[in-house]
């Protein structure tokens, strides 16, 4: 009985394999494909929306990243949906379009280095790894940092940096950074980031349930070292009709 | 036909299967959300009609098989019960995803199905025994109405002493007693069979059956996920179950509207929880406030800065952060509010080493008690009366409390607390600064009413409003604003990075300068909210920003039907704007519930037996017969929900209030039922005395109950019961006297009767909900008292003859 299990297995195996020979690269290109698809559709999207255009770089950046390899392998097939899709561990990969406004919001560019306090999948890190942006990021979540670590050196991400921990004091040996993404909103901001922002940066933080496309917070740091805060909306969505508009 | 009516057994099936009901809105609350739990049972709750709609159709087989036929649906409920629930809980379901991915409802429709069984075999049980004791519709009822009533008391009591799950246990045991009593003249031996299995199930049932599994995205397993999180201290109660969650690797830090200049950190946090969302934190205290001295560099603390050495009173006082708050700034006296005893016990006792037992303080007083209340009853006078941020940002922004009465923030409870200020005193209320803005702004909206309404005019004199990012903090000044005091509260907003959304006197320069806004809403709408065209700004803004009365005490309901379009457009194209799920997902309810009822009491008309039974029935009869039973059912509910509420507010404590009020209705409407033997059928006085009293008290209560706030609890609970005893009493008559009317003319219509009765009740509670919503508690009582004018109009009698 257990031999025939192992000869089955066996032969499943190489089926499987043989066929992935063969299914493998058309799932590739398909899967490019798709991806293509939905970058048309964010930056489609930020136009109808009202969210404001993005940067063509940006949106070049969320074409490089493989995002099927960042969702659980049952949620595949909507990879490339322009929706935020769970990862387990009550966790979830945002949204494309918030995904690609937050990168935009960050401004930040190739040899700046970047601060992400929850890496979750490590979709987002990609994104700016991708964008040439030395990126540090924390979680406290252990088997999504273990799981998120292994899967961006297995893609080739060597630009991000990974560990497990408390984000709330941001990662000071290697501050100050260019840009800080908080991935969930506290209720305050915590001050040890706020420190760890050079002047002149920025950074960002959606606000509200990670099942809903997100309002977004830029804090930016300014070169006096004063703080302000702008709300985006990614969405317009004016509370006021009639004669108040 | 006639027989002994088992009426132990059908008053401890229906006094389980009551708890079971509100058991479940407890256990659902703490598996998923609130609302999600409404909409679930709502449907679950159809099982009873259904049953009607089964024993009509194989009533000869059930009752010729009473009462096995009973007995074996009591025992099917008390199994189900635990079992279906277990199910249910472990089916991959997230509400959250249900606008993303529609394969999430076949989820909720094995959740609807599930929870549908228990009840469909309670009610089936309930319709035999009519069915087959016509002649003693009356004993029944009464036992029926009785037991319920018996039963809601007991499981609020059993709330107080176990864990919510752990109340399945007795209703699993009751369930399988109500079975034994009913088998017992019949099969003695099989009844000692069923009583033991009761015992024992009960007994012997595995916690791991009964393990709650909350939804991954609450707020409490979120937290718990992270490395070195862990409980510390649980406590249970009707309120809700608290939990305490302390994590040495990676302490939680609660600090709502702390300053972006901040550079106090908050100390190390134990995280709270209520039902599994978050409910902010108790800090650790070793007696030195320094160690908290970024209590000062929130927005909540702006009344501070106006004040010297206040006497506070702190509403809703919670793991005791704004107590700490006053005594950093000074204050001589502080009186803390606390409603949830558990809460209070967890920060002074289990959690004492921790907490430094902040209620303990020299000149700190804890009350434990409902704001409203306490507010009533105190005679003191207070420099600053602090109303506290108690729900969580996520429930908040996704108007999760939509569909809950908050008597917090009424235009009657602002005027209540102005009461209490001393000259020149403040109050204080922080809400989250949720955009686009919301609560801000409807608690501006009523502080302005309020302030009017005590002629202190123009209300913007003695009104200021700040906010950061995160938080908004709206001072109500008993007296106007100087202009020292104008000046304290700008520089306090200048060195804070806060915002300025209003003070008297305020230009378009001095807002939206450090937390930018692409348009400063808090801004405009303070301004158009204090100007001559409010009413124009109302009607046209999004959300709804009406003020709050007693009346309509939906402070967290801001949906609009014209913002769904909209909304509708932009998720077509990809987003999800935040929207107010709750009042939504009640109409989504209440349709749900008019589809279903429809179709399964029209259902047995088509079919064999019934529709022959229906022919055969006198023609005057089978129109009445629906007409009849349906008013019954949704005026009964529409009478008693609103009560519930009033007396909610009255009794300042909703568990003390659901228990008496609930039991008193139910146990006065099985006294009334118990006359009704008596009453010959067609007399019209009962209608007319229901009739009368709800129009008497829909307008008398709210002033008589006003005046009554500051009577000592046992007082009022009395006031509350001999109020109730007369109305309940008649109100008990009218169902089982036309019960009795169909059992004599047309046997074979009175099951399906009595689920006509029980669809129209679920109908009548989520429609009672919405229309309160949207007109006044008092208005639901008056179309009650039309429907009760209705069902005498249409009482089952046969045409003279």
């Amino acid at each position: 009985m257990c031999c025939w299990r192992r000869r089955g297995y066996r032969g499943l195996l190489g089926a499987c394999l043989s066929l992935a020979l063969f299914v493998v690269p058309a799932q590739a290109q398909d899967m490019a494909a798709e991806r293509q698809a939905m970058v048309r559709e964010v930056a489609a999207m930020a136009h109808v929306v009202g969210g404001g255009a993005i940067e063509p770089r940006v949106l070049d950046a969320l074409n490089r990243v493989p995002r099927h390899e960042f969702v659980p392998a049952l949620l595949r097939p909507f990879a490339y949906d322009n929706r935020p899709l769970p990862i387990g561990h009550g966790q979830t990969i945002s949204q494309p379009y918030i995904v690609a406004a937050m990168t935009d919001l960050l401004k930040v560019g190739t040899g700046e280095t970047a601060l992400e306090i929850g890496t979750g999948s490590g979709y987002q890190a990609a994104v700016l790894a991708e964008l040439g942006v030395r990126v540090f990021s924390i979680e406290i979540v252990e088997p999504l940092a273990q799981e998120a670590a292994a899967r961006l050196k297995r893609l080739g991400y060597a630009g991000v940096a990974t560990r497990v921990g408390d984000g709330y004091h941001g990662w000071p040996e290697r501050a100050p950074f260019d840009a800080i993404v908080v991935t969930a909103a506290a209720s305050h901001v915590p001050p040890p980031l706020v420190r760890q922002l050079k002047p002149g940066g920025r950074m960002v933080i959606p606000v509200g349930s990670q099942f809903l496309t997100q309002q977004l917070m830029v804090v930016e740091k300014h070169a006096d070292g004063t703080l302000t805060t702008r709300q985006v909306m990614p969405v317009r969505f004016v509370p006021l009709t009639g004669g108040h508009q | 036909m006639n027989c002994r009516p088992p009426l132990a057994a059908v008053a401890l099936l229906s006094g389980a299967s009551l708890a079971y009901e509100v058991l479940l809105l407890r256990l659902f609350a703490i598996v998923q959300w609130h609302h999600f739990a409404y909409l679930a049972i709502s449907v679950a709750l159809l099982g009873i009609g259904a049953a009607g709609t089964f024993v009509t159709l194989a009533r000869r087989r059930l009752v010729a098989a009473f009462p096995s036929s009973f007995a074996a649906a009591a025992a099917a409920f008390a199994l189900t019960a635990v079992a279906c629930f277990a199910a249910a809980e472990r089916i991959p379901f997230n509400a959250l995803e249900l606008a993303w991915n529609p394969g999430e409802f076949l989820g909720l429709a094995a959740i609807y199905l599930l929870l549908l069984i228990p009840f469909f075999c309670a009610a089936t049980a309930l319709c035999i025994a009519y069915a087959a004791c016509g002649t003693q519709v009356a004993r029944l009822y009464a036992a029926d109405v009785t037991g319920a009533g018996l039963g809601s008391l007991a499981l609020l009591v059993m709330l107080l002493a176990l864990q919510p799950a752990d109340a399945l246990r007795a209703i699993l045991g009751c369930g399988l007693l109500a079975a034994a009593a009913a088998a017992w003249p019949a099969a003695r031996r099989m009844a000692l069979l069923l009583a033991l299995c009761g015992l024992a199930f009960s007994w012997l049932l595995p916690t791991a059956a009964l393990q709650l599994v909350p939804s991954d995205y609450k707020d409490l397993p979120q937290a718990l996920r992270a490395k070195g999180a862990h409980v510390v201290a649980q406590r249970s109660s009707p309120l809700g179950t608290v939990t305490a969650v302390a994590n040495p690797l990676a302490p939680l830090r609660h600090a709502p509207g702390l300053s972006l200049n901040a550079q106090a950190l908050p100390p190390e946090q134990i995280g709270l929880f209520i039902d599994g969302q978050a409910a902010g934190a108790i800090s650790r205290f070793d007696g030195e406030l320094s160690a908290h001295a970024h209590l000062a560099e929130l927005t909540s603390a702006l009344p501070y800065r106006l004040l010297e050495r206040p006497r506070v009173l702190v509403l809703g006082a919670g793991a005791g952060g704004d107590v700490l708050q006053a005594l950093l700034h000074g204050a001589r006296r502080v009186d803390a509010v606390e409603l949830d005893a558990q809460l209070a016990a967890l920060v002074q006792e289990d959690l004492a080493a921790f907490s430094g037992r902040p209620y303990d303080l020299p000149g700190v007083r804890l009350h434990v008690a409902e704001a409203r209340g306490f507010v009533a009853a105190s005679r003191d006078g207070y420099d600053l009366i602090q109303v506290a941020l108690l729900d969580a940002f996520g429930s908040s922004a996704a108007g999760l409390g939509a569909l809950s009465e908050s008597h917090l923030y009424t235009v009657e409870a602002l005027g209540a607390y102005l009461d209490r200020l001393a000259p020149d005193g403040l109050l204080a209320v922080t809400r989250w600064a949720v955009l686009p803005p919301r609560d801000a702004l409807r608690l501006f909206a009523s502080a302005v009413a309020a302030l009017e309404r005590r002629g202190a005019t123009p209300a913007g004199q003695s009104l200021l409003m700040i906010r950061s990012w995160s938080t908004a903090t709206l001072l109500v000044k008993n007296g106007r604003f100087s202009r020292s005091e104008i000046e304290a509260a700008r520089a306090f907003s200048r060195s804070h990075a806060f915002d300025m959304a209003w003070f008297p006197g305020i230009a378009a320069e001095d807002a939206n300068v450090f937390n930018v806004l692409q348009r400063d809403d808090f801004f405009l709408g303070t301004q158009a909210l204090l100007g001559s065209d409010r009413e124009k700004f109302v009607a046209d803004y999004k959300f709804d920003l009406t003020p709050t009365s007693d009346d309509r005490p939906y402070f967290f309901h801001f949906f609009k039907w014209r913002t769904l379009p909209e909304f509708l457009e932009l998720r077509a194209h990809g987003a999800l704007p935040p929207l107010d799920w709750g009042y939504p997902v009640l109409v989504l309810a209440l349709l749900q519930a008019m589809a279903v009822s429809a179709v399964l009491i029209l259902l047995p008309l088509a079919l064999g037996g019934t529709r022959h039974a229906f022919r055969a029935a006198p023609p005057e009869l089978r129109r009445r017969v629906p007409a009849y039973f349906l008013a019954l059912g949704l005026g009964f509910m529409a009478i008693e929900i609103p009560f519930l509420q009033r007396f909610t507010l009255f009794l300042a404590h909703p568990v003390y209030a659901a228990a008496v009020v609930l039991a008193a209705f139910l146990v006065f409407a099985g006294l009334g039922a118990r006359h009704a033997a008596g009453v010959s059928p067609g007399v019209r006085w009962p209608f007319v005395a229901v009739a009368t009293l709800a129009t008497l008290y829909a307008f008398a209560l709210p002033p008589l109950l006003a005046a009554a706030m500051a009577l000592p609890l046992a007082a009022k609970i009395l006031l509350t019961i001999l109020l109730i005893a007369p109305l309940a009493f008649f109100l008990g008559l009218p169902f089982p006297l036309g019960l009795a009317v169909v059992a004599a003319r047309a046997e074979p219509l009175l099951p399906w009767a009595w689920g006509i009765n029980g669809f129209a009740s679920v109908i009548a509670v989520l429609l009672a909900a919405l229309l309160s919503i949207h007109w006044g508690q008092t208005a639901v009582v008056l179309i009650a008292v039309c429907l009760y004018v209705l069902a005498a109009w249409q009482f089952p009698r046969e045409r003279r003859e």
